[in-house]
């Protein structure tokens, strides 16, 4: 490991952010106190540090004065450290020598009622900040090649579709399939909603196109036996034919898994299930739409009527499924009228608690309605009673529709509507490649709305129903994404990842196995240099997490950006004593008694902006879209309105980048 | 005018994704605590040296919390109990050197935790204050 060069000619930047930090803490003296720190050539204090215009001067602060490192003191690092790293590798110095030290979140504004306190702790992060980028190393990306080919698990319809998508931008596809055919849940099925195409169809018209396509190997009895390596170069052993089975490795610069989802099965005796003869589930039901022919006949009786119960399985306050599985719904609506258009007259009660025929799919339910289907809504804690009638079946209900009658129905057959659960193998699957599952067991994206296909482990992805329940054409939309998604990564010869990874000091390290034990994501490996056996990090895998560090008994292992001299300094930095002048009485502003404005003394820019954040809070950078201002020009208004109490945050936008703000109650 | 000492002077471990969003939570909303706090945020608690917790004790500092993310941690399901082992490796060493194992302290804080924060650091300063 190299040592890291200390850094020699900083420049540091306080930021008042227009009274947010300056009202409370004593700016222009800290800036004054830290000029003569040792290794600081240049401090200054800033209206705004995130304007444009001061950007642009630290552009040229950094080259003219040959800056080797720069603190910016001001907002919290989760707004702006992307901002300021960027000024840096504008200015031709490495991103990872600029340290953001959080002097508004955790310093004036948490301790605005104690201003005086707030000046020696603002003190006490500066010179933090000042010794942790003296420590910091230019820190390049790492730099790796990567396959040109992905490897699909699943080949149901999201996995098809998007295997069909990475092939058409010159991808080759590997597509792992373990039933003996492709299709998945859609493989088998008649008329599908909402194009009322047939399933078995839509399956086969996508299996000659991936034959046609000549991109894309498809595997079908076949398992994943073992999954190695990472972004870029997936090694994944698999296993293929049931009866001569065959072993074979293949290389993939990325992974999807599309192993999508499973049809509730109900319990034993819910609902009836396999204690009353004619009790079946949706699934089942289908196929005897697709079987019948003339006549709908169930155990060689004619059907005459058929009741729906909604919600089985799904959406309980105590059991394992608590969600709404989204698709049944609709999925049931339209089996009764694919039964009405197949048989004629045949009698359809729905025993639902909420219809859920979201967007479109309204119109089926509408539809239903229309054709005589009679609707019955009952509440989870009083379900329906299903029981053995003379001839037929008897479904006992307390509908709310007719202010909690009790109502008896008899039906020649009950579909127990069932939704979609995540698969039983599952688990086994997110073990091999190391991703989570949530609480309901479906596979986790890291964020539902920011990064809905992409999972903590770099290169692996998911599409289609393995993430909950969807549609056909919802489950297609997410693996197409991801397709996308893959291809922009792999279609480049090396991909960069971040720098923010472990690091063995070979000299220290005595290969005790200790990090290896503990790394979650099996980074660590031993090599031999010199003659000696020691660790070593797989920098394309590793999280840098840290979780290694604390383990090593010899202390041959830190994480970069995190190191002991880094840490060490900030703590040192924080305890160091200062001395402040006195600021003269009444200079400081006193906790919530703001100097008051008169409604007609607001220049018009501020009524603008109340306009805009009338109906909901808004980021400034909305607000400066939507008002065709500057940037710059809108954050010096906010924060004032801010400090005048006209305006408050309330919380971040969904990118974690802005605050949002709103209009304070009393204004 | 002099730094007046009026509250312990704590050192914080946060996560850079989850508890330090709710520690600056605490500050957007001007819930204020003591002004002796300071944090130090990094990827996961998991990968805190006890060696940074000694120092911290050396140089002046009466406690050290750990804002974990307990089970949320994207990391590594282990997390809590990884947490844990620091702890009592750093509780060992403090013993050696005579520093009351009290003085360090663990929960977990999550990005909206801003008001749980602020109660744990007023608990734990009474605590400190109390032990010297
Ligand atoms: C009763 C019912 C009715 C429905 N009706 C409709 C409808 O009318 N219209 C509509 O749009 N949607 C309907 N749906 C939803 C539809 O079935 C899904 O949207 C669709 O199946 C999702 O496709 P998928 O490829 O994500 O998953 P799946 O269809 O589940 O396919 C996943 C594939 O992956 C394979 N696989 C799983 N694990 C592994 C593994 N470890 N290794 C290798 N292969 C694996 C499986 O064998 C399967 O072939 C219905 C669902 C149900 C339950
Ligand atoms: S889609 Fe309808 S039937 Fe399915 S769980 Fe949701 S509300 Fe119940
Ligand atoms: S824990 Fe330390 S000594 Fe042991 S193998 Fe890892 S780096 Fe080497
Ligand atoms: S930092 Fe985390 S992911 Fe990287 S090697 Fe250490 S334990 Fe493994």
């Amino acid at each position: 490991m190299e040592e890291p060069t200390e850094k020699k000619r900083i420049g540091v930047y306080i930021c008042h952010c227009g009274g947010n930090i300056s009202d409370y803490v004593d700016v222009g003296q800290l800036r004054e106190m830290m000029e003569s720190e040792e290794n600081v050539v240049i401090s200054k204090d800033v209206m705004f540090a995130c304007a444009d215009s001061n950007q642009k001067q630290m552009v040229k602060d950094i080259q003219e004065m040959k800056l080797d490192g720069i603190v910016v003191a001001s907002c919290s690092p989760k707004l702006h450290l992307h901002t300021f790293r960027n000024v840096a590798s504008r200015a031709g110095l490495n991103p990872y020598n600029y340290v953001q030290v959080n002097v508004r979140e955790q310093c004036s504004w948490a301790h605005s009622d104690q201003p005086e306190q707030a000046s020696y702790k603002a003190a006490g992060l500066i010179r933090a900040g000042i010794h942790r980028v003296v420590y910091s190393e230019a820190l390049e990306n790492i730099r790796i090649s990567t396959q040109k080919s992905v490897l699909i698990i699943g080949a149901g319809v999201a996995g098809m579709k998007s295997a069909l998508d990475l092939a058409h931008m010159g991808d080759e596809v590997y597509l792992i399939e373990k039933e003996p055919q492709p299709g998945g849940l859609v493989a088998g099925k008649g008329k599908v909603f909402p194009t009322g195409e047939k399933g078995s169809e839509l399956v086969e018209r996508l299996l000659a196109e991936i034959k046609k396509s000549g991109k894309i190997k498809l595997f079908t009895s076949a398992s994943i036996e073992k999954i190695s390596g990472s972004i870029g170069n997936f090694r994944s052993t698999i296993k293929t034919g049931d009866e001569n089975p065959e072993t074979l490795t293949l290389t993939t610069g990325a992974i999807m898994v599309a192993t999508g989802a499973e049809p509730y099965t109900p319990a034993e005796n819910e609902y009836g299930y396999h204690t009353v003869p004619g009790v079946i589930t949706l699934t089942e039901f289908d196929e005897l739409l697709k079987s019948c022919s003339a006549e709908l006949k169930y155990a060689g009786k004619p059907v005459k009527s058929v009741s729906f119960i909604y919600c089985t399985g799904m959406r309980q306050s105590q059991g394992e499924h608590k969600y709404c599985s989204r698709i049944c719904c609709t999925a049931a609506i339209h089996s009764s009228l694919v039964m009405h258009e197949k048989f004629g007259d045949v009698r359809a009660f729905h025993f639902y608690r909420d219809i859920r025929t979201y967007g479109k799919q309204e119109i089926l339910f509408e539809k239903s309605s229309k054709s005589g289907d009679i609707y019955f809504m009952f509440q989870e804690k009083d379900p329906p009673v299903i029981e053995q009638g003379k001839n037929n079946i008897r479904i006992r209900v307390k509908d709310l529709l007719t202010r909690k009658t009790d109502l008896e129905i008899e039906s020649d057959l009950v579909v127990l509507v069932t939704g979609m659960v995540p698969r039983r193998d599952s688990e086994t699957v997110a073990q091999k490649l190391k991703i989570p599952v949530g609480n309901d067991r479906f596979f986790n994206e890291i964020h539902p709305k920011l990064r809905p296909v992409e999972t903590v482990i770099d290169g692996v992805f998911l599409g289609g129903s393995c993430q909950g329940p969807r549609n056909i054409s919802e489950s297609v939309q997410s693996s197409s994404s991801a397709a996308a998604k893959i291809h922009a990564i792999i279609r480049k010869d090396t991909l960069e990842l971040e720098p923010i990874v472990a690091r063995i000091n070979e000299e220290e390290c005595t290969w005790c196995e200790k990090c290896a034990k503990v790394c979650e994501y099996d980074a660590i490996f031993q090599i031999e240099t010199n003659g000696k056996i020691v660790a070593s990090v797989n920098e394309a895998v590793c999280k840098g997490c840290g979780a290694c560090t604390p383990v090593c008994p010899t202390n041959a292992i830190n994480i970069a950006l995190y190191t002991d001299e880094g840490i060490e300094g900030m703590i040192d930095g924080f305890i160091q004593q200062v001395q402040l002048k006195a600021a003269a009485k009444g200079e400081k502003a006193e906790e919530e008694t703001a100097p008051s404005v008169e409604m007609k003394d607001f220049p018009q820019i501020w009524k603008s902006i109340m306009e805009e954040v009338r109906e909901k809070p808004q980021t400034i950078p909305a607000i400066a879209a939507a008002l065709s201002q500057p940037m710059e020009l809108v954050t010096y208004h906010v924060m004032t309105m801010n400090r005048y109490f006209i305006l408050e945050p309330a919380g971040i936008d969904d990118n974690d980048e802005y605050y949002l703000y709103k209009l304070k109650n009393k204004a | 005018m002099t730094e007046i000492r009026k509250s312990p002077k704590i050192l914080v471990f946060s996560s850079d994704k989850i508890s330090d969003p709710g520690i600056d939570q605490a500050g957007l909303r001007k819930i204020h605590y003591s002004p002796s706090i300071y944090v130090i945020s990094l990827p996961c608690s998991s990968g805190i040296k006890p060696r940074w917790i000694l120092h911290a004790f050396e140089k002046g500092f009466d406690g050290v919390f750990i804002a974990a993310d307990g089970h949320e941690c994207s990391y590594t399901p282990h997390c809590p109990e990884l947490t844990n082992n620091i702890i009592t490796e750093a509780q060992r060493l403090m013993k050696e050197k005579n520093i009351n194992p009290k003085r360090i302290r663990m929960a977990a804080i999550c990005s909206v935790c801003a008001e749980p924060f602020v109660n744990h650091m007023s608990n734990f300063s009474k605590i400190l204050a109390e032990l010297s």
